[in-house]
């Protein structure tokens, strides 16, 4: 279970959020500015929170008097562009996080299970987004990470390709049993979740399934986010 | 302005610019005769001076890079008024003349300089030695680079050092491991008008180390110094030096064309 009680202040915004995040996919939804990003930098250890406590699983990854740096956190991580290494192949961009002889392997292995072991020789470049996404989600679980955070997953992708991946996006992570945070401003991201939370200046201003939100939406952005749960 | 009339001005322009650049180059090895190149390639001058400038300038060179790489991911990686200030200093070299800044090197290290006599005490003695033709090269040379690798590290997209780390890599591993390696061609770029630079090194190199044959004359300086002679001896060093700085061009542009397409 993945625990963030945190306060941070940056310019104008003034982020406050409680979350719990156990064997779940958890959307953050919320509209541009609403500090999505800025949460998902203090749960990775990139940005300090000015006060609360970040836990996983039990182990206290900040504190105040302890901050646990960012590989330290056993956190995967998949950016809006998944970031991959442009100067690695497919299989070298996998094996980055891991150490020992085989290395190669266990990269391998997990391409097979994601179904991109024909990809591993590949450059960066000629990947489309979706093997991007693939590849991306195999280079963050092969150092089984105890949760996943993952930036607008879908931003980078057409909608074709969008709609195809939240689809076998949602089945792997009911595989893996993970604690999952999405943040996304995307209201048909909200598909993919267990459960919506949504961050409005910085706070979280309503939490709960789909049909719970739409029940009773605190604001017009969760009636809208929460509607597209239906599609 | 029509747009016919626009490009007669912007080719104008561009034969102009060349013509005014390539033909003080062209002319070194246009009015020069076989057998002065030759008699150029014999000079006593030629050989030490030559020797020196290899040894001085790849050394600023390292000098310059190593630490050099470290300073601009500092500057890069760490936005506000301090970076900025440090940004503005380290630029410093490349406004100052090279003339003032052998002044200043002298003033800094010389015997009476600011650290002479701290130096003096640990028997360091820098002015007029080969130590002090790769200091002054240093200093001049080091803006080049600097400015190159700062700019080519603030352009790193930042989420993929995020993912490094999220990956288990140390802030130095991923330094070492992404940032060099993605920013290889900008810094092979800069690493190489550093190299130049360094070349050609002449007014502080003359004040500060002074132009001892086979101690502190290098490649420049030996065309200084055969000029007052020999004006077609001059000549000939200068066309070995410029071919030899024209070679270097050529292959490192190559290198970085390579490793862009890579």
């Amino acid at each position: 279970m993945l625990e963030a009680r945190i306060r941070r202040r940056i310019g104008v915004l003034d982020l406050d959020v409680d979350l719990r995040v156990s064997s779940e996919t958890v959307v953050v939804g919320g509209p541009n500015g609403s500090g999505k990003s800025t949460l998902l930098r203090l749960l990775l250890g990139v940005l300090r929170p000015d006060a609360g406590t970040i836990s996983l699983d039990g182990r206290i990854l900040f504190d105040g008097a302890i901050d646990l740096p960012p590989e330290d956190r056993r956190l995967g991580y998949l950016p809006q562009d998944y970031a991959l290494f442009p100067h690695l192949d497919v299989q070298a961009n996998v094996a980055f996080g891991l150490r020992g002889k085989d290395r190669r392997e266990r990269a391998s292995r997990w391409l097979e299970r994601l179904g991109a072991a024909h990809l591993s020789a590949r450059r960066i470049s000629a990947l489309s987004g979706g093997e991007r996404q693939r590849v991306a989600l195999a280079r963050a679980l092969v150092r089984e990470p105890r949760a996943l955070l993952l930036d607008e997953p879908f931003a980078s992708l057409d909608p074709e390709a969008r709609r195809d991946l939240r689809g076998s996006l949602r089945e792997w992570l009911r595989t893996w049993r993970l604690p999952v945070l999405i943040v996304s401003h995307d209201v048909d991201d909200a598909g993919v979740a267990d459960r919506i939370a949504v961050l409005e200046q910085g706070r979280i201003v309503q939490e709960g399934t789909a049909e719970q939100l739409r029940a009773s939406p605190a604001s017009p952005f969760v009636a809208g986010f929460a509607r597209s749960q239906t599609r | 302005m029509k747009v016919r009339a626009w490009d007669a001005a912007q080719l104008g322009a561009v034969a102009v610019a060349a013509s005014f650049l390539v033909l003080p180059v062209a002319a070194l090895g246009l009015t020069l005769r076989w057998e002065d190149l030759l008699a150029g390639i014999r000079h006593p001058l030629l050989w030490p001076a030559l020797r020196l400038s290899l040894r001085t300038s790849s050394t600023s060179l390292v000098l310059v890079v190593v630490p050099g790489s470290i300073v601009a991911w500092w500057v890069a990686r760490h936005p506000g008024r301090l970076s900025r200030a440090v940004e503005t200093i380290l630029q410093l070299p490349a406004v100052v003349p090279p003339a003032a800044a052998g002044v200043g090197l002298l003033l800094a290290f010389g015997r009476r300089g600011l650290l002479g006599p701290w130096l003096e005490r640990r028997g360091i003695e820098l002015p007029f030695t080969t130590a002090a033709v790769v200091l002054a090269e240093t200093f001049v040379s080091a803006p080049f680079f600097l400015q190159a690798a700062t700019a080519a590290f603030r352009r790193i997209d930042e989420n993929l050092l995020i993912v490094a780390r999220t990956l288990g890599a140390s802030p130095f591993r991923t330094f070492l491991e992404l940032a060099i390696p993605l920013s290889a061609p900008s810094l092979v770029a800069g690493a190489a008008m550093s190299w130049a630079r360094s070349l050609g090194e002449f007014g502080a190199t003359v004040l500060f180390a002074g132009n001892l044959t086979g101690r502190t004359q290098t490649l420049p300086l030996a065309v200084y110094t055969a000029m007052e002679s020999d004006l077609r001896a001059a000549q000939a060093l200068a066309l070995i030096m410029v071919t030899f700085a024209f070679a270097l061009l050529l292959v490192l542009r190559r290198m970085i064309r390579e490793a862009e397409h890579a």
